[in-house]
């Protein structure tokens, strides 16, 4: 049955390429991470609102993003746009592609979140002279990004699942892709994406390693 | 109004993609389900003792599960199988399925009040009666919301499978693209049907809630 010999030497000669690639993965990850808790933060603040224009844009952009697959949300950015004229090179798609995700995900979360901070603390930052925006940026947000830490970790990590569809749009120097492009020259299959699939593994046990210490170092008081 | 390529006929071809996107979703799920019963049975039981069972499903959830459909390809052909397409789909995304129905499965067993369980046995029910009859029902309602989250997630992750040579719904879309070269108006329809089926489940997983929930 097992009458194959896997290759170590693909995956040495390969591990270099990989190891780039996984930092690319790292940095679509966390820029996409970093827009998409800004743009949740936004989408949140509009369904609080009073406007029902607001409130059905960020309904939309929610449920959009929730009920359609993400590989949707990406091939709609590259292949769509592209009918208006505007042609983004791949990595520009995937970026748009899973902060859209990311945005809407988190929202949904925030949404939860919100209920959880009590009310009484708005209006006491009110009384207190604060405008809207500045109760929500001082008071209500910090209180909400400890609340909802835990989705946060659990969304980083599944960005950093979402970035391998890249490949299917064409970007080539995320991890899937590196892995994708050595092994249509190499043809060295398994080997390739076990590889990958170990780097993956570890980068997400690492995040979520990072993401408790910085929990634990950021939440003490 | 506005002139276009697509017509009835490509229409139906992204029916019969959804069709195929909805049969993978079922037995994804079936083997999900079936699987995360047992195994979250299991850790439900034995806390410590599965805990490497623990660290070998997770290996499911944290690779991206493109990666595994590539690689339950070559395993396919490493191991000399050959296994049709559609049965590596489904055996792919059931195991990954059946990854997150152990831990729903086990959080839905541990909310049930262990107060429950002693009082059931002591009533003189065995430990499968009492499973059956008391644990289980209680589980599932708890469960069932978190269950049904896997289900659309599984029905969105069906896409993927194009990279195994199924021509599901996102895939049929990219045929009739290449051909009509109106990415934009095929890729709307894709998501309303994306959509309408994603509001169905949802709508069925309503239905069966207040059904449950009718005492509350």
């Amino acid at each position: 049955m097992l009458n194959y010999n896997i290759q170590w030497s693909a995956i040495r000669r390969a591990l270099p390429h990989l190891l780039d690639g996984a930092l690319v993965t790292l940095q679509i990850a966390v820029a996409s991470m970093v827009l998409g808790v800004i743009i949740a933060l936004i989408l949140t603040a509009m369904r609080q609102s009073n406007w029902r224009a607001l409130k059905a844009f960020a309904a939309t952009w929610i449920s959009i993003a929730r009920n359609t697959p993400s590989l949707f949300q990406i091939y709609m950015l590259y292949f769509g746009l592209g009918s208006f004229g505007l042609y983004v090179p791949s990595m520009i798609a995937l970026l748009a592609g899973i902060t859209f995700n990311n945005a809407g995900y988190l929202a949904e979360s925030f949404r939860g979140g919100l209920k959880a901070v009590p009310d009484t603390q708005v209006r006491a930052a009110r009384s207190l002279g604060m405008n809207a925006f500045q109760a929500y940026i001082h008071v209500v947000v910090p209180q909400l990004l400890r609340i909802v830490f835990h989705p946060i970790t659990n969304q980083m990590v599944w960005a950093i699942l979402m970035t391998s569809l890249g490949v299917i749009v064409g970007l080539d120097n995320d991890l899937t892709g590196v892995t994708q492009e050595l092994n249509i020259k190499t043809f060295r299959t398994f080997e390739l994406f076990i590889t990958a699939a170990i780097i993956y593994y570890c980068m997400c046990k690492l995040v979520v390693v990072v993401a408790r210490l910085l929990g634990w170092r950021l939440f003490r008081y | 109004m506005f002139e276009t390529s697509f017509t009835r006929t490509d229409f139906l071809i992204l029916l019969n993609g959804a069709w195929l996107t909805l049969q993978l979703t079922f037995w994804a799920v079936l083997i999900g389900t079936l699987g995360g019963i047992v195994l979250g049975w299991l850790r439900n039981a034995q806390p410590r003792l599965t805990i490497p069972l623990g660290w070998l499903l997770d290996v499911f959830r944290t690779v991206p599960l493109l990666i595994q459909f590539v690689l339950a390809n070559s395993l396919n052909s490493i191991l000399g199988l050959h296994w049709p397409i559609m049965l590596i789909g489904c055996v792919t995304l059931g195991l990954y399925c059946s990854a997150y129905c152990t831990d729903i499965v086990r959080s839905g067993l541990d909310a049930v009040s262990p107060n429950l369980r002693r009082a059931a046995r002591s009533l003189g029910m065995t430990y499968w009666q009492e499973l059956f009859n008391i644990s289980a029902p209680l589980a599932t309602r708890v469960a069932f919301p978190s269950w049904l989250n896997m289900t659309l997630a599984a029905m969105k992750d069906t896409a993927l499978v194009m990279w195994l040579g199924l021509a599901e719904l996102l895939r049929s879309s990219q045929y009739i693209i290449t051909r009509i070269q109106e990415p934009l108006l095929v890729l709307c329809i894709v998501g309303l049907i994306y959509y309408v089926m994603s509001w169905a489940i949802a709508w069925c997983g309503a239905r069966i809630e207040r059904r449950w929930n009718t005492n509350d």
